[in-house]
């Protein structure tokens, strides 16, 4: 409510309103800000959320859990399969059912194909965002490859409804392997070209480094996760942490950065796009025999009680929170998702930088709308 | 004098760092050979999906116009949204018994969000995905279908 | 006779009839003693006024839709994608379609905006453009003026295009706008110093501000290789400050879409707009043509000493070939400018002008009047 006054009293500070979205090229999607500007100095950003609202959560309460599966792929649609698998994972947790590993192998080799896909779209529009167009067009060139990997094996591009709970809806494809093999080796190739045009670039260079630095502190008192919290030096990846699937088994290292700008936020997803090559090149040669799924009841009822999961998304930790009465459905369904939180730091970090860092910040930040609004 | 070094050093870099990203876009402007345009609606006949793709839920019936299906209702059970309405019909078989049979089984592919439960669960494998794409309708109600055609048939042997 | 001008033309040709490729007076006198002869003076200025705006009108017309058009495939080849291939082959008449499309579009009028300076802002831009054509040197004698102060003229006339930009941006009654506008003022502001110091460079190797004798001068070596370390110099400073002048990326400011959606022109529609998208790319066209004149020789080919072979090929091709080509050759440059780089903010980009351009380039002038005083440059 303060703040609201700040805003319509500033008349007298000679502060001028500017109303970024709902539809606003360099929001991705349909964020609103009220940005409150002295000259070209940001003094105040106000987010407006919610016009993408679904009310998931509450639909979750009335629909099975096999069923929240297509929900939580339209939530944070870039990271589907991560959002899928936190429901996967906290149901078997709690039918306590034993995987075999063949899922489970499957499982991580899909999360970090869809965090690759999501870090090419990050390098692709924060490059448009800092008005270097030619990026997009890279980014996304790229990230067809494994669009269309996902789409043979799973039949979706972005939607995909892969994993269910109990395992997965088919096996793989069985040009699966090789196509991943050739997509790494392909990128492979054009990962320094990225590094190239954009991260070598003095003037990204100076759009970036020095903006909007969060403090280790900062990160955690906001509650940030993921990369961007991982370039302010706080090591919060989900994968090392509280391994699940086959995290355990496969050797990556944790991006870590100290300085926490936009430019260290912007690296530690394009590093993040290396571990997660090397993730999948330790796995895709070794994926157990077994079989795809395993047999659930027809019904899944969880017993009664409170659950919790964790899982890494591209964009930080989603937590699913499901409270059960036994019955079919969930009684209550939470989801923390890591866009929501993080949009909550964006008038600390852009406040006092230039109009053109805000974007910059934005970008950096890596929002996808339907996740905050769920 | 370091710092005049300095600041010629730097102008150097950027520099050269500029040249490096415009090596690779004019690299790229020579290399028409990596275009990776399609020209969609002239390469209809040669567009081939992938055999999983979810364009739309579909029956599959046989050259005598039979189907798989029993009308059992499970694939509206578990559609998370209400997008197919089985309404089955009482048929008397051959041998006199009265057996639930389908009469239409309709198919909304506006609220269809393409999870595959349908088709995952059908107890007889009835349903399928069909790989067309190409939805756009001038009418909504064209978008509601009955997927068992006209005349079909329960195929022999399924129950 | 009424048509004697025939007959002299016969007569000015005594080699085969495309001559006048290489020399456009032999063209332009012969009709201009005909009018003089047959109409008062008077009518003779008229009519060539109007023979001359034509065409330029048409000049513009399609030197504009034609940028439009390449600028287009160039950033589809560069982004690996086609471009526009449907209309006509390869998409030619993609432009031509769109500014159809754009005639015929309805022109909103603006709430609350200054609609008298709302309205003259995009003329005004075109004006400066116009202004700015007449007098750049095309080919050997095609030549609307020919000032004696023809590179002071240019400089000055497109200076002005910046209060087409303000009027615009101030009278949409639009918050991006107004931000878009105050960015480009203080913008071109800003690096028409450069522009000016770079193209001083070379009028003190040149000794002249004729943009005919310049490119005379240029008949025994351009004066990119004429004038060593220092015109090379001068030609990155002014390549780079034109990209800023005319508001292209990576200094596009003043409409930077991922900030101020569309900078100044944001409220603009229908014909008003494609006159701004016009007169943006007829800027580069004037910029590049700059560039090419002083720094490349403008029309004349490249000539290597004393070798006479390929010296008379080099002359075989017409000179307005030669000035398209050098032209199209910066367009490139500053096209791939755009579509390679990150856009730089506003405090960045006053910077690299104040603390980087401006030291070097004076430096540059200096170190350049050395040469001339020396007589070092060939
Ligand atoms: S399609 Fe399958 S699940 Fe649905 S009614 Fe027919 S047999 Fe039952
Ligand atoms: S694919 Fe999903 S949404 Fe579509 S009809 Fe089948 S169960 Fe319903």
């Amino acid at each position: 409510m303060e703040e609201k006054v700040e805003i319509i009293a500033t008349d007298e500070k000679q502060e001028f309103i500017v109303n970024m979205g709902p539809q606003h090229p360099s929001t991705h999607g349909v964020l609103r800000l009220v940005v409150s500007l002295q000259g070209e100095t940001v003094k105040n950003i106000q987010p407006h959320i919610g016009y993408i609202h679904r009310g998931i959560e509450k639909m979750c309460e009335s629909i099975t859990y096999p069923q929240i599966i297509h929900l939580t792929d339209r939530m944070d649609y870039l990271s589907a399969h991560q959002n899928n698998e936190s429901v996967c994972l906290l149901v078997e947790k709690a039918l306590e059912v034993d995987i075999p590993d063949r899922i489970k192998v499957i499982r991580t080799i899909m999360s970090e194909l869809s965090r690759l896909q999501s870090h090419q779209l990050f390098w692709a529009t924060f490059g448009m965002d800092l008005g270097g167009q030619t990026c997009y067009f890279y980014g996304l060139r790229d990230r067809e490859m494994i669009l269309d990997i996902f789409e043979e094996t799973t039949g979706g591009r972005m939607i995909v409804s892969y994993n269910c709970p109990g395992g997965l809806m088919y096996d793989i494809h069985p040009n699966f392997q090789k196509r991943v093999k050739d997509f790494i080796k392909y990128f492979r190739k054009k990962l320094p070209e990225y590094d190239t045009i954009l991260t070598g670039n003095v003037i990204f260079r100076e759009r970036t480094s020095g903006i909007g630095p969060l403090t280790l502190q900062d990160a955690i008192s906001y509650g940030i996760t993921g990369p961007s919290a991982r370039a302010s030096g706080l090591s919060c990846d989900v994968r090392k942490h509280e391994p699940y699937s086959a995290y355990d088994k496969v050797k990556f290292n944790e991006v870590l950065f100290s300085e926490g700008d936009t430019y260290h936020r912007y690296m530690a997803r394009n590093d993040e796009m290396r571990q997660s090559m090397n993730t999948i090149e330790q796995l895709i040669d070794n994926i157990p025999e077994g079989p795809y799924a395993v047999k659930m009841k027809p019904v899944i009822k969880l017993p009664e009680g409170e659950y919790f999961q964790r899982v890494e998304t591209a964009r930080g930790e989603l937590g699913l929170f499901v409270i059960s009465d036994g019955n079919k459905n969930p009684y209550r369904v939470k989801f923390r998702s890591p866009n929501f939180v993080n949009l909550g730091v964006l008038n600390h970090l852009a406040k006092g930088f230039k109009i053109a860092d805000l974007i910059a910040i934005a970008g950096s930040l890596d929002f996808v709308i339907p996740d905050m609004d769920r | 004098m370091r710092s005049i070094i300095e600041y010629l050093k730097e102008i150097f870099n950027g520099v050269l760092s500029l040249l490096r990203g415009m090596r690779v876009t004019a690299g790229y402007f020579f290399r028409p050979s990596e275009i990776v345009t399609q020209k969609y609606p002239n390469n209809r006949k040669d567009l081939v999906m992938f055999e999983r793709f979810k364009g739309e839920v579909v029956m599959p019936h046989n050259e005598s116009n039979e189907h798989k299906c029993t009308g059992c209702g499970i694939c509206e059970i578990n559609c998370p949204n209400g997008t197919i309405e089985v309404i089955s019909k009482t048929i008397v078989t051959e041998d006199g018994k009265k057996k639930r049979a389908i009469d239409r089984h309709i198919y909304r592919l506006g609220m269809c969000t393409f999870c595959a439960l349908c088709v995952k669960t059908c107890p007889s494998n009835a349903l399928a995905f069909s790989q067309k794409f190409e939805h756009a309708v001038f009418d909504r109600a064209s978008l509601i279908k009955q997927l068992n055609k006209p005349g079909s048939q329960l195929m022999k042997g399924v129950e | 006779m009424r048509f004697d001008f025939i007959a002299s033309y016969v007569s000015a040709f005594t080699g085969p009839w495309w001559k006048f490729l290489y020399d456009f007076s032999l063209l332009t006198t012969p009709v201009h003693e005909w009018l003089n002869g047959s109409v008062s003076p008077f009518w003779t200025t008229v009519i060539e006024m109007v023979v001359v705006g034509v065409v330029f009108l048409l000049f513009y017309a399609v030197v504009g839709l034609f940028l439009v058009y390449a600028e287009r495939k160039v950033c589809a080849f560069i982004q690996n994608r086609l471009g526009p291939n449907r209309i006509g082959p390869y998409g030619i008449f993609q432009t031509i379609a769109d500014l159809v499309k754009l005639l015929f579009k309805e022109i909103i009028p603006i709430k609350n905006a200054d609609s008298l300076l709302f309205n003259i802002a995009p003329y005004i831009v075109i004006i400066v453009n116009f202004m700015a054509l007449a007098a750049i040197p095309y080919a050997n004698g095609l030549h609307a003026i020919d000032f004696n102060i023809g590179i002071f003229y240019i400089l000055a006339v497109s200076s002005m295009s910046v209060v087409g930009v303000l009027l615009a941006g101030w009278s949409s009654n639009s918050k991006y706008s107004l931000i878009g506008a105050m960015r480009s003022g203080a913008q071109i502001v800003s690096y028409e110093l450069s522009i000016g110091l770079a193209l001083i460079t070379i009028v003190i190797l040149s000794g002249t501000m004729q943009l005919s004798e310049i490119v005379e001068a240029q008949r025994t070596g351009w004066f990119i290789f004429k004038g060593h370390i220092p015109a090379i110099i001068a030609f990155i400073i002014y390549v780079i400050s034109s990209t800023a002048e005319i508001n292209r990326g990576p200094f596009d400011m003043a409409e930077a879409e991922s900030e101020l959606t569309a900078g100044y022109h944001t409220e603009y529609s229908g014909i008003k707009f494609a006159f701004f998208y016009l007169a943006e790319y007829i800027n580069m066209f004037i910029v590049a043509s700059i560039a090419a004149t002083m720094f490349l020789g403008g029309w004349m080919p490249f000539h290597i000493g004393n070798l006479e072979g390929f010296n008379m090929v080099m002359d075989f091709i017409p000179p307005f070939i030669w000035y398209i080509g050098k032209t199209f050759f910066i367009i490139w440059i500053i096209m791939l400018f755009k579509w390679t780089f990150p856009r730089l903010r506003i405090d960045q980009l006053l910077t690299l002008e104040w603390k980087y351009l401006l030291p070097i380039n004076l430096v540059n002038i200096l170190v350049m009047s050395f040469l001339v005083l020396k007589g070092w440059h060939f």
